[in-house]
């Protein structure tokens, strides 16, 4: 089956998501769909699946017009979405989940459970996809959670399947597994579409690609007449350098000392299991991991947001196990956090007021018992300058800034001073290449200041270009620790660490 | 290679033994408060198990009121020293809910200890007042299901009571039920429009429901029943004894010589229950309450099914307000329905979001609400005020202390935002 989008237009208010594009998946191909994050392309593949009407331009289905009034109408016409953020009910069954909306029904429209479980077994077999029906999702690691996704798309008989960032929760080895099952579905005939901004991702699986940027398609071709540079340029519009400059690796004495620490989840389950870890002055400690084994609550631990239940934490020999946030910020510990919009920013406040956050209480704020504004105003200036923060002016609200500049903001904001220890938890998360560059060089800069930095994050990649130590965390543990100053560690080995296996 | 264990035990569940530990000690203080409180009891405790007129009769059940009392105490303690000790999982909650029905059972002989009691009427009572609670908790649950928090409830049963006085002392009983089940579908339609259409917030959507049927039900039957007597004298439906099943000893009376009312409730809780957890349809309405955009990926209308459910669930909470006054006195009074409708949202966090759950724990709260009123009979030592607040003690004691990590569906309350 192939799908054509013709001139496709799709504005939210003011705003043009996709202006005018053309693209064609064809039966028995993958095509690769490359844009930076905010390029359109999940706006663009939410018109393909119904969710959204386009304002222009038509869908063709081998050769015939069609429209869609909702994502029931694009199922009947066989096109089938994995979503970047699964749509799975976790607290229902995998055949549950996989005939949800199709159920098949015996008399009285009772669920014919039996029907879908004999369904999802013979659709894993088909393609390789085992996975146990009476299973529940929220008991089920994230790569199966993805397979029982594409099982539902299959169920519905979707014969081209989008896939949307599909690897951005996955392991190095779960990787490799779903690219088996992505090429087992197109040798079977079906059409894929294969959404990313990952450039070696593109050039491993895709047998042709088309490249967006801010809302049109500027490019495309076969990849394997394309190296990454190229792919990167057109992608974001000028060259691209990917090494991160680094300065010789001499380290100083420990910045930090975490001992034994034991920290709890909020349903007071074990998140952090006895984990001792050191960060020296002028090293950079990558922490890798698949998300949810424990990182969050460790470095939540580290930053004074969740108390230790055992353990100790020493920041240049002092102990600050129990110190509030606010004393260990004073002694020169930065924070990047995790999620910018929920802990990092107030997005309705102005990108001003964010800037002092952390430190609106100074002197140099006030005026007596009122903020003096202008100073603040005027530093806010300085500061957005120096790390390249775009914004129109300091009283932008936080929120209207891209995720780009939202994250520089809060890297000034900690950085803009004079700081001793550097935690970063998934500092560059979804943003685009060239705001990934910046961020990685400042990280590179507070450490050749002699800055101990502690680099959370589940891309491997990032860890690997970074990190001069690695440490590996799986079900609140550190399992395996890599020496990576000399040369980056194999990242097969750090995989299978990650995956739960012991070297 | 060796893979690692992935149930890393080291620090114990911590919450869980605190909670073990916790429910323990609970325990043995209420083996002493037994002891202390009802240790005084002298002489037979008669509970009678037939009535008169029954077609096959039990002899009384009498046991010696002393020695009952101590023996509850012992269980009570043993259970909380087992509980302190080793308990944990499954047994702490069954543990407690053991412990209190000793507890209910050592107060119930105390004061029946030299007179008698019938345990076969207060059953039947037990269940007669379970009914509001139990539609009003399955209203609820089929909202909730569909994550609309529904506190309309309590008006919602309001203004069935309401609608039955009046429409039944017009057109008739049937008429009168027929209409108060309408109007508490217009309710919930309102409920769903404000809170899916305009997206209002879910708790002060439901107490603006409240306010406005407890404002205008007290205006009208204050001002205008009160001047027209036969507007507000509507009949009762009477009960209606099922052959054979309804002469079944001591639970009989119960479940089969009831109004329609009770088998009302039976039915919707069974109908419901296969609907929701065992058809097509109850799968897809119980996805939109837990992961509405997946929903609506798979083509379900979400807004739709909220809307449809929220409609039913004031139907139900329609006939569930029309017990108070067709199924029971057949006359209004202001705000009748006094917060047995709120009792009700407990039911349906006590049982777990499931209509039988939900039905169960308004037995428990009927069988209090009942207990409240034969021991009013039974001359106790206790102030009538501190029996009439045993139904709200029994709900605290229950959500807090029974229900433990219970889980709502996961979008309960939040509305859906289609972008």
């Amino acid at each position: 089956m192939d799908v054509e989008l013709r001139g496709i237009t799709k504005r939210f208010g003011p705003v043009i998501a996709n202006e005018a594009v053309d693209l064609v998946a064809k039966g028995g191909e993958v095509l690769g769909l490359l844009g930076e994050n905010g390029a359109g392309k999940s706006t663009l593949m939410n018109v393909l699946c119904g969710l959204y009407r386009p304002d222009e331009g038509e869908i063709v289905i081998d050769g015939r017009t069609v429209a869609f009034a909702g994502p029931g109408d694009a199922i009947a016409a066989g096109i089938g979405m994995v979503h970047q953020h699964f749509m799975l009910v976790p607290v229902f069954t995998v055949a549950e989940n996989v005939v949800l909306g199709v159920e098949p029904v015996a008399a009285l429209n009772r669920l014919d459970l039996a029907a879908a479980r004999a369904k999802v077994r013979e659709i894993g077999e088909t393609y390789g996809l085992t996975v146990d029906p009476d299973a529940r999702i929220e008991d089920l690691p994230v790569g199966v959670q993805q397979r029982v996704e594409i099982l539902k798309v299959l169920f519905r008989s979707a014969r081209v399947l989008i896939f949307d960032e599909p690897t951005a929760v996955l392991t190095p080895q779960e990787v490799e597994e779903f690219f088996q099952i992505v090429r087992a579905l197109r040798d079977d005939g079906k059409a894929i579409i294969f959404i990313t901004h990952k450039l070696m991702e593109i050039l491993e699986i895709a047998d042709r690609v088309s490249v967006l940027r801010a809302g049109r398609i500027v490019g495309g071709g076969d990849p394997g007449a394309m190296s990454r540079a190229e792919l990167a340029e057109i992608m974001v519009g000028r060259p691209v350098r990917f090494e991160v400059e680094r300065t010789a690796f001499t380290p100083g004495a420990p910045r930090l000392e975490v001992a034994g620490l034991t920290v709890l989840h909020d349903t007071g389950e074990v998140a952090v299991d006895g984990v001792s870890l050191t960060v020296h002055a002028g090293e950079v400690l990558g922490i890798a991991g698949v998300q949810g084994n424990g990182q969050t609550a460790l470095i939540e631990a580290i930053t004074g947001l969740r108390p230790a239940v055992t353990g100790r934490i020493l920041f240049d020999g002092q102990d600050i196990t129990d110190a509030s946030p606010r004393a260990r910020h004073a002694m020169g510990m930065a924070h990047i956090p995790e999620d910018r919009q929920r802990m990092g920013l107030v997005t309705d406040f102005t990108v001003a007021e964010n800037m002092v956050l952390d430190s609106y209480y100074s002197d140099r704020f006030s005026n007596g018992p009122a903020m003096d504004w202008r100073a603040v105003n005027r530093w806010a200036a300085e500061a957005a300058e120096a790390f390249d923060v775009r914004t129109p002016t300091v009283f932008a609200q936080a929120g209207h800034l891209s995720g780009g500049n939202q994250q520089k903001l809060i890297v000034a904001r900690e950085l803009m001073r004079d700081t001793k220890l550097v935690i970063a938890a998934q500092p560059t998360r979804g943003l685009d290449v060239g705001s990934i560059e910046y961020i990685h060089a400042r990280l590179m800069a507070a450490r050749a200041e002699g800055d101990g930095v502690l680099i959370m994050s589940s891309e491997l990649d990032e860890i690997l270009s970074l990190a001069d130590r690695i440490v590996v965390m799986f079900k609140g543990r550190i399992v395996a620790e890599f020496d990576a100053s000399a040369a980056p560690p194999d990242k097969a080995a750090v995989g299978l660490a990650m995956a739960g296996a012991a070297p | 290679m060796t893979a690692i264990d992935p149930r890393a035990p080291a620090v114990a569940d911590l919450g869980a033994l605190r909670r073990k530990r916790g429910t323990g000690a609970a325990l043995i203080v209420l083996a002493g408060v037994i002891l202390l409180l009802f240790g005084d009891a002298a002489g037979d405790a008669t509970f009678r198990l037939s009535r008169p007129r029954d077609a096959w009769v039990l002899g009384d059940l009498i046991v010696p009121a002393l020695p009952v009392i101590q023996i509850a105490a012992a269980l009570t303690a043993f259970l909380g020293a087992r509980q302190f000790l080793r308990g944990g999982g499954r047994w702490t909650t069954l543990s407690l809910g053991v412990g209190l029905a000793l507890f209910v059972m050592a107060f119930l002989v105390w004061a029946t200890a030299g007179k008698a009691f019938s345990l076969t009427g207060m059953l039947q009572a037990t269940m007669v007042r379970a009914v509001p609670i139990a539609l009003g908790g399955l209203a609820a649950t089929l909202c909730e299901r569909v994550a609309v928090v529904n506190i309309a409830v309590e008006g919602m049963l309001l203004a069935g009571a309401f609608t039955g006085a009046l429409m039944g002392s017009v057109i008739g009983g049937w008429g009168g039920l027929v209409s108060a089940v309408a109007v508490g579908g217009v309710f919930g339609f309102l409920l769903a429009a404000l809170v899916v259409t305009y997206r209002m917030d879910q708790i002060i959507a439901g107490v603006v429901i409240n306010l406005f049927v407890l404002g205008l039900t007290s205006y009208v039957s204050s001002q205008v029943f009160a001047e027209m007597r036969h507007l507000n004298n509507a009949p009762v439906f009477r009960s209606w004894k099922i052959p054979v099943l309804g002469d079944i000893p001591v639970i009989g009376p119960m479940l089969f010589d009831q109004n329609i009312f009770v088998y009302g409730a039976l039915v919707m809780v069974a109908v419901s229950t296969y609907y929701l957890f065992h058809t097509a349809h109850g799968l897809r309405a119980r996805a939109v309450g837990e992961h509405p955009r997946a929903a609506d990926t798979l083509g379900i209308d979400v807004y739709r099914t909220r809307y449809i459910h929220v409609t039913l669930g004031g139907m139900v909470a329609g006939f569930g307000g029309a017990w108070f006054t067709l199924g029971s006195v057949g006359r209004f009074d202001e705000n009748m329905t006094g917060g047995r409708g709120f009792i009700g949202l407990a039911a349906m966090i006590f049982g777990r979001w499931h209509p039988v759950g939900a039905l169960m724990a308004a037995l428990v709260f009927g069988f209090t609400d009942s207990l409240q009123q034969k021991l009013a009979l039974l001359q106790t030592p206790i102030p009538s005020e501190f029996l009439a607040m045993a139904p709200y003690i029994a709900t605290i004691v229950v959500v807090a202390g029974l229900v433990g990590r219970a889980r709502p569906p996961a979008a309960d309350g939040k509305p859906y935002v289609k972008d």
